[in-house]
């Protein structure tokens, strides 16, 4: 009953744990065509089917056992709420009769998960699986995408039911407004001319709604710079000549200054997250804001839209499209040449400090690592990242011709996301370059997953930018705790070709900074997963910092580098 | 002040819970809280009187608007509104004041619906106030046991208030 109405709502993979009470439904599955990843984490399968969602923008699918198995998947739901990803939980519950009794393997899952699900459900009859099962993609998939689970009890399970076709879901509390006010967006319009100098803040509402190709057009036509968050990265291409990186607290100097100095923010499916605005009063202190975001709970949460619009960006972007181009030749041309003028100002802050190529002869310098991903993928591979320095710096120098190409748990910051994300990737595409960047920490978090990626023989290249420490924590212990370092060594790693071959997988150290182009390619090439340690400099710091709380055009820039003995 | 919301909600379990626990997990003390079935089965009616930070009242909505379960939620704090709350109290009065008790419970158009030897039980209905002042009254006639149903409101169909109303729909309109 469950793997059908899965399958009628084009569910192809799941990736779960079985357990007493999940085995009915994977009695079905030994023959039913869904293919089941077993991960060797519930947490991990909820982050795998994030991957999958993430990298395919279709909902991915989990299961997990009652107690244990459903309360492993908290932290996943919690990472898909925040990021806004599709994501349908399957949880077993115990039978009917034993709910409240403190049965074996019996937890709370429907008042556990209330708060880290966009919805939930407990079922208890057989009856209601599939229409429940048909509502919760619906949830899921629709106006702002979130996690939805579906708690079934072991009876309702194994009992006979008739499945129904899948009719229109009506949910009388939920409703999603696609379009946009038409009256907003004509003022809209009407404001984005009258601005001197506009900025597009870009998140990940873009790639929710599969808006890249509108946002192209919107910033041609505007001839404006676009910035984006670190959910939002991929939306307009990071060569394009509107792109000015991300912004926010490891942002570029040209985006923060860009966003310090602006008259019109252009606010596109983000939600003013505080890493992005540091101090709320110091950001974008002179602009007027346009709000678009299909939350209304959004607008006006942590900063006052001058103008909002409720609705799904694809939409109202096509629509402002519209009358941006019948305009351009009017309304356009009054402040054509102060949009000029703006855009070679903020080329001029993107020359005077770009990220910086770091690069030594003796040691590996992580920017380096990252900068060699990126020779590699050439904006075109899936990188999976977990959290912490590595993230920041993949974010800052790995391009993105397109969305959904750059995996990150984004507002959670869950470490141990990296690798089993890319594994749910990697399904979802089988056929693309799949790199999981992970530091050495999130790494031994999702460990065991090697295992998996082992078994099923995923092509996955696993590249661990490997400083010997939690760097993000060291850095804000040298620049914030006066460098009492504390619980941030990370010693003791294992001897990563061992490792892999106990895996029965390829691996390789690399030490040196002539040995890592060529390590790399060989990763690539391999036909199937690869294990690659990179041992980097570890007092190397993530720049531009904005310090938590303060304001963002007041960067801590990197230190000047020494200057090296003339010949 | 206490804000004031009036919420129209799915009757469906765990819909309480989903507002409820939204209103704690922002450490904001529920005060009072009724919930009842409205004319459509389907529906429950709620309102619920709670200590939120005025700067926080418009999001509160919205994100209370946001849960599946929740049909319509409004914030009645500021409108013009009928509020009322039930009360019974048990009183423990000595025969000799029994009859004055009777008649001061009247001038409060408190009722009668139980009698005992040495104690009255009576229903009063009003604003809270109101219910406040009539407790401070029955406590000079002996102990007391108290309890309330917590706030009712409904806003007033005045005009002004209907457009107030109109707007809020609206505006649920454009925004779910």
């Amino acid at each position: 009953m469950v793997l059908e109405a899965l399958a009628r709502e084009g569910c192809e993979v799941i990736f779960g744990y079985p357990g007493g009470v999940t085995l009915p439904i994977y009695d079905a599955l030994y023959e039913h065509p869904i293919r089941h990843i077993l991960v060797r984490h519930e947490e991990n399968a909820c982050f795998a089917a994030e991957g999958y969602a993430r990298s395919t923008g279709k909902a991915g699918v989990c299961l997990a056992t009652s107690g244990p198995g459903a309360t492993n998947l908290v932290t996943g739901l919690v990472d898909s709420m925040m990021d806004s990803i599709p994501v349908v939980a399957i949880t077993g519950q115990v039978p009917k009769h034993l709910i409240g009794r403190d049965a074996f393997q019996e937890a709370d899952t429907f008042g556990i998960t209330r708060s880290c699900t966009k919805h939930n459900y407990l079922v208890k009859d057989v009856n209601d699986i599939a229409r429940t099962i048909h509502e919760a993609f619906h949830i899921a998939s629709t106006g702002r995408p979130g996690p939805v689970l579906v708690d079934i009890t072991k009876d309702a399970l194994l009992a006979q039911g008739t499945i129904h076709a899948p009719g229109p879901v009506h949910l009388r509390g939920y409703k999603v407004s696609l379009e946009g006010h038409a009256g907003q967006i004509k003022r809209a319009a009407q404001m984005i001319w009258e601005a001197d100098r506009p900025y597009v803040y870009a998140g990940g509402g873009i790639v929710s709604s599969s808006a890249a190709e509108e946002l192209r057009e919107f910033a041609e036509i505007l001839q404006a710079p676009v910035a984006e968050t670190v959910m939002g990265l991929g939306s307009l291409p990071s060569e394009h000549p509107y792109c000015i990186n991300m912004l926010g607290m490891h942002g570029s100097y040209a985006a923060n200054m860009g966003i310090s100095n602006a008259d019109l923010l252009i606010a596109l499916g983000v939600r003013f997250d505080d890493r992005v605005t540091g101090r709320l009063d110091a950001f974008a202190p002179h602009a007027k804001v346009l709000h678009v975001d299909i939350d209304p709970a959004e607008i006006g949460k942590n900063r006052r839209a001058d103008l909002p619009i409720v609705g799904d960006l694809k939409h109202v972007l096509r629509r402002l499209n519209k009358l941006l181009a019948e305009s351009r030749d009017t309304e356009g041309r009054l402040k054509a040449a102060s949009r000029f003028r703006w855009m070679e100002q903020i080329r001029e802050w993107q020359q005077q400090h770009p990220f910086t190529t770091v690069q030594s002869d003796t040691e590996i310098k992580p920017q380096h690592l990252v900068r060699e991903i990126d020779r590699v993928s050439q904006g075109n591979a899936i990188v999976s990242v977990d959290v912490g320095q590595h993230q920041m710096w993949a974010a800052q120098y790995v391009r993105f011709n397109r969305p959904r190409l750059w995996i990150n748990s984004g507002g959670l910051g869950a470490m141990g996301f990296g690798l089993p994300a890319a594994i749910g990737a990697q399904m979802g595409n089988p056929d693309k370059l799949v790199i999981a960047l992970v530091g050495d920490g999130g790494f031994q978090m999702s460990l065991p997953e090697l295992s998996t990626i082992a078994s099923y023989g995923l092509p996955i290249k696993i590249v661990i930018m490997n400083n010997g420490c939690l760097g993000m924590i060291r850095q804000w212990q040298e620049l914030f705790y006066n460098r009492r370092y504390c619980a941030m060594e990370l010693d003791c790693f294992p001897n990563c070709e061992l490792l892999a071959a106990a895996f029965g997988l390829k691996g390789r150290i690399v030490e040196r900074p002539q040995q890592l182009a060529r390590a790399i390619e060989e990763a690539v090439e391999e036909p199937g997963p690869f294990l690659l340690n990179v041992k980097v400099t570890p007092e190397e710091n993530v720049y531009p910092m904005v310090p938590a709380g303060g304001a963002v055009n007041e960067m801590i820039l990197a230190p000047p580098q020494p200057v090296e003995a003339g010949d | 002040m206490l804000q004031l919301i009036s919420l129209l909600v799915e009757n469906k379990p765990g819909a309480l819970m989903r507002v409820t626990g939204l209103l704690t997990a922002r450490g904001y003390n529920i005060e009072s809280l009724t919930v009842a079935q409205t004319l459509d089965p389907e529906l429950s009616r709620m309102t619920i009187l709670a200590e939120v930070d005025p700067a926080m009242r418009p999001l509160l909505i919205k994100q209370i608007q946001r849960l599946i379960n929740v049909i319509e939620a409004v914030d009645l704090s500021e409108k013009q509104i009928v509020i009322r709350e039930m009360m019974l109290v048990k009183v423990l009065v000595s025969d000799e004041m029994r009859a004055a008790l009777l008649k001061e419970a009247e001038i409060f158009r408190a009722r009668v619906v139980d009698a005992a030897p040495g104690a009255y039980t009576l229903e009063a209905t009003g604003a809270s106030e109101k219910l406040d002042a009539f407790l401070e009254m029955m406590r000079t006639y002996g102990e007391l046991e108290v309890i309330r149903s917590g706030a009712m409101a409904m806003p007033r169909s005045s005009r002004q208030d209907r457009k107030g109303i109109a707007k809020g729909k609206e505006l649920t309109k454009v925004s779910a």
